[in-house]
Formats: structure tokens, sequence, C-alpha cells
């Protein structure tokens, strides 16, 4: 069995600080890590490998320095990795970042493909059901748990918002996984040490063979018109009143809100 | 692409064992004031089996027509059957905008449609506007919700977009509204649908409550006090239909799971109602939940820093104030 894991560096947001002054964001300082829901799926497809051997590919498309994630998916346990890297590559949308993605996936061979259900920096969620849709694979989104039959056929569990439901597919085929879904293992020492002289595969735009009109800005339906940080709201009213009035004020801010 | 080509404003309406979610509904109120602002139609998609009475009900909640594809495979939401209806519907009635909820189901299915017809998504917006030159303005949280970006779509269509649920209003209720009904035969590829088999679907309480996934959130700090206080508030949450948080005031003292602690060291969280009770609001615990959409603050101390992010401040005693308000509710459900 042959799984390729996408997985994707990204700016740890819960460090991410807001300047007070110029209410601008501040990325100085700000750790980059393996994207929680990539890592989650990384898991998987290391477990996998345990229980039938299969072999685990990771890939990741993104600036020189994702290097970095890579060594860490080799440490964990990862076989091969791959870094699209490529500044044609860049200012892609989530279309476009699927279609060279995908472009990258058509010269592997792959029964399975994981990635992470979204990525902590754009929460889109979008990347793997497209990649799928790029492919003509089946998919199953929100997955968290995963049985294989060693043969062809997959069960998953996907987590919906009332329970979960059991879905069956045959290989090959493409989940997307939550990060709670798993405990990743840690990089183990040896593997550290050794991650550093492996070998990461350096892919550039032309060896996806994708339109140049599918990829990078160019391959971009959507454009962000402008960003700005979040306003601050001010201050409501205030009442010190008695409790029977201080009811009334709640109940008729509940109604104007339409809650109740 | 010749933009000009596509009009009206598509909404997803999305139903659960037949039932219209909240966000359908949402969808169509924001739809109806698109549409008015561009003079185009709402149109609902509407998916399921055995669904077409309720078809009237989305025109009361603002469409203008309703598509209503009613096929024992659209029972249960499915990623390929429902692709392939909707963009079938896309590729016959070319729709200028159409809005997804960003519900499991939604977030699962915007994307393949996105990919299929080779247009953009949006994800989860929380504000949608029409700009001056007829573009479908769409405003997003980014960096976990450091930053607001405004994304277009300009030369693709439809313009496609995500939208968290509980962030729209929906309309009253208007069941005088006339609108169409329209049965969609849709040609479905059965070879490629049956590549996932549903084996089976459970249905869960949930054991411990996410408040992270609560609309509505009755939180209580070091005012609460006890055991006692924070039944106070758990009757007050049941009331309203919502779970209790806290403080980590409450939690360290080990009156509240940690599991339900709100701020910087538990969960950030952004319900639709945030009632904080006895919560001084130190940064720590704001930082969690600011981003509510509505927070009213009950504390005794006038000069508390949880006013400055409350819309209503209310300066008094919680263990009065709460409970009365609980009453209140219960005698007007009656």
């Amino acid at each position: 069995m042959k799984i390729v894991v996408c997985i994707k560096q990204v700016p740890d947001t819960a460090e991410v600080k807001i300047n007070p002054v110029t209410g601008t964001l501040i990325r100085e300082g700000v750790p980059s890590i393996m994207n929680p829901d990539d890592k989650g799926g990384l898991e998987f497809a290391l477990q996998l490998k345990e229980q039938y051997g299969a072999e685990v590919t990771v890939i990741t498309m993104g600036l020189p320095q994702s290097d970095a994630i890579l060594r860490e998916a080799f440490a964990m346990g990862a076989d091969k990795a791959i870094l699209l890297t490529d500044r044609r590559l860049g200012g892609a949308d989530t279309l476009a970042t699927s279609s060279a993605i995908a472009g990258a996936l058509r010269k592997m061979e792959y029964d399975l493909i994981i990635t992470g259900r979204q990525a902590i920096d754009g929460d889109t969620a979008q990347v793997g059901p497209q990649i799928a849709e790029h492919l003509d694979l089946p998919q199953v989104s929100y997955l968290v748990d995963l049985q294989y039959d060693g043969n062809k056929t997959i069960t998953v569990r996907k987590e919906t918002e009332d329970g979960y439901e059991v879905l069956q597919m045959e290989t090959p085929c493409l989940v997307t996984v939550l990060a709670s879904a798993v405990k990743p293992r840690y990089m183990n020492v040896a593997g550290i040490v050794e991650a550093y002289n492996r070998e990461v595969e350096i892919w550039n735009a032309d060896m996806i063979e994708v339109p140049a009109e599918h990829i990078g800005k160019a391959g971009s339906p959507t454009s962000v018109a402008k960003s700005f940080p979040k306003s601050v709201k001010p201050a409501g009213e205030k009442f010190e009143v008695s409790a029977e009035e201080a009811v009334d004020l709640i109940i008729n801010k509940l109604k104007e809100k339409h809650i109740i | 692409m010749d933009t000009t080509q596509y009009k009206d404003v598509y909404v997803f309406a999305e139903q659960r064992d037949g039932k219209i979610q909240n966000v359908a509904l949402e969808l169509l109120g924001k739809a109806r004031e698109l549409a008015d602002t561009l003079n185009e139609k709402v149109v609902a998609i509407f998916l399921g089996k055995g669904i077409k009475d309720q078809a009237q009900s989305l025109i009361a909640a603002g469409a203008d027509k309703v598509m209503v594809v009613d096929d024992a495979v659209l029972d249960h939401y499915m990623t390929e059957p429902y692709s392939q209806a909707i963009t079938q519907i896309i590729k016959e009635q070319k729709p200028s905008i159409l809005m997804i909820g960003a519900t499991t189901i939604g977030r699962d299915l915007a994307p393949r449609l996105s990919a299929r017809n080779r247009t953009g998504l949006t994800a989860d917006a929380t504000k949608l506007e029409i700009s001056e030159e007829r573009d479908f303005m769409m405003t997003r949280p980014a960096f976990g919700g450091n930053l607001m970006a405004t994304i277009l779509c300009k030369d693709h269509r439809p313009q496609m977009s995500t939208v968290r649920p509980g962030v729209m209003q929906k309309m009253k209720a208007d069941n005088t509204r006339k609108g169409e009904i329209v049965d969609y035969k849709i040609n479905f590829d059965m070879a490629k649908i049956n590549r996932v088999k549903l084996i089976k679907v459970v249905k869960e309480e949930k054991t411990s409550a996410d408040i992270a996934e609560a609309k509505i959130l009755v939180a209580g700090g070091r005012g609460v006090q006890n055991a006692e206080g924070v039944k106070k508030l758990e009757a007050l949450a049941e009331q309203l239909g919502g779970e209790v948080a806290a403080s980590r005031a409450l939690t360290d003292a080990g009156i509240m799971d940690h599991d339900r602690q709100v701020g910087q060291t538990g969960k950030t969280v952004r319900p639709n109602l945030y009632i904080a009770c006895g919560i001084s609001g130190a940064i720590q615990h704001v930082s969690g939940m600011e981003e509510s959409d509505l927070i009213i603050a009950i504390n005794k101390d006038k000069t508390a820093p949880i006013f400055q992010v409350a819309d209503l401040g209310i300066v008094g005693d919680l263990n009065k104030i709460v409970p009365m308000l609980t009453e209140r509710l219960k005698n007007m459900e009656k």
C-alpha cells in the first residue's frame, strides 16, 4: 500500500499577536509548525505502515523553509518527502493550490491520499476535497477513524454535528483528518539525527505539468481585495438598576437580537 | 467566461433527516437582501427525499424559486450525489452567487463544487455585501481571527462562499410570500456515486459538552462562589438551550471542570450569546470570548473590565438576577 500525506507549514496562530498601536499582525518571532490536522493525518499513515507495511510519502507545497516539516515527518517515520516549491506557484488560492498538488500527485503512485481537514492559518478545509475532485477520487472528510482490510477496502468514521457516520470505499481514495482523532507520535531521537541526512526531493512547476493558467495567481479565481485588523467594538451600555429592571433590559436585548 | 450570462443569488438549503437547517434560513434572509440590491432573484436548491412539501417554507424565508430534487439517492447527505445535482443546476441555470452553510456538510460539498466548476470559493464568510461594480464581497476572518480579509471572485461564476451558521439574520417567516417550486430532474452517474457506501449513521448525545460549539454560553466567574451558584447558571443555560462555561477562577477552585474554561488557558469561544456572570474580565479571559456576537455582563463591581467588552452591562447581584431571568424566560414559554 502506498500512502501520500499532504502537509503544510503554518505559523502557530495561537502565538500571533496584534500590534495594539498599528493594529497589524506581528509576524516576527511566530514559530512555524506542521499543521495539526496534517500531523494527525501523518499519524494515521504511520499506523498503517506499522500494520501493513505501507510506504508513506509526505508532500508539501511552500517556500524552501517548509523543508523543516518534511524533516520532522522523516523523524516521525515517513519514508519519502517531496517539497514542491516554485515562485510560479505563489499567490495561489485554494483552487490553484489544489490544482498544483493534484498535478504532483498524478506523477506519484498512491492508494490512499491523506490531508488534514484544514490548516490553522486559513481554516478553509477546501484543499483536500478539491484535490480529490481534480483526481476524480472518492473522498471522506472530517475523518476520526480509519480501518483498512489489507486489500482494497477502507472503512472510516466521519464526525458530524449530531454524531458520526461509518462509510466505506475502495482505494484509491482521499480522506481528510481531524487532529483530535489521534495523538501524533513524537519524533524519535535516532530519527531526528537521521532526518537531516535524508534526501528531500525538490520539485518545481515544470515537473507537475499543470497548465500555467491553473496554478499560482493566474490560476486563482479569488483575490483578496483588502485585509484589515478586526474592529474593536466599543463598550456597550451599563446600567445600575434593580434586579427586576435588569431582567427587563436583558429580555429586551435578547429579543432585539432574535435570540428569544 | 462571460460573467453577464450569470444571474441570481442561489442558496443551498441544507436539510438533515428532512429538517431544514437554521443556516439555510439565515442564508435565504441574506440572499434576499443581496438579490434586492442586485435586482435579481433568490433561488433555493433543496435536495433530499420526500421533502417537497417543505419547499414553501423556503419561499416564506425569502426564496423566489425553489429547485427541488427529490430522489432516494439524496436522502442522506453524500458528497458525490449532492455534487452532481448542484453541478448540473449550475451548468444549466448559471447562478451568479451560490451560498452554502459552513456546516460539516457544506464544508465537504462546497470545495468539491468549486473544483468541479473551476470557480472560486471563500470559506466561512462572516460578512457579505455587493460592491458598486456589482461584485460579491465576501469578508472572513484569517490568521485565527486576528485579521479580516475581503475576497472577490471577479472573473469566475458562480461566486461561491460558505457562511458560518448563526452569523446572518433570517427573515421573519412570511407565509403569504409567493414563489415558484420547480421539480428538477438530475441525470445521476450512479457508478461514481456507488464508490462510497454509507454503512451506518449514529446519532450521539455528546457526553461532555463542547463549549466551543455552543451557540449560547452562560459563564461564571469568582462571583459565582460555589456549586450552588453554578446550579443557577445551569438552570439559565438549560432554559436558553445553551451550556455553562467558566473563568479560570472557578475551574482552579475545582467548582467547574477544566473543559468548560474559557480564555487563554482554556477554550476560545464565539457563541451568539455569552452571558458573563460574576466574571471580572481579565484579559486572559476576554481574549477567549470577545468575538461572541452578543455579550451580556452581570457583575457587582461597576469598575470590572468585563463591562468594556459587554454589549449590555448590568451592575448587580447575579444571585438575584440570574434566577429571576430564568423564571421570566420560563413564563414566556407558557
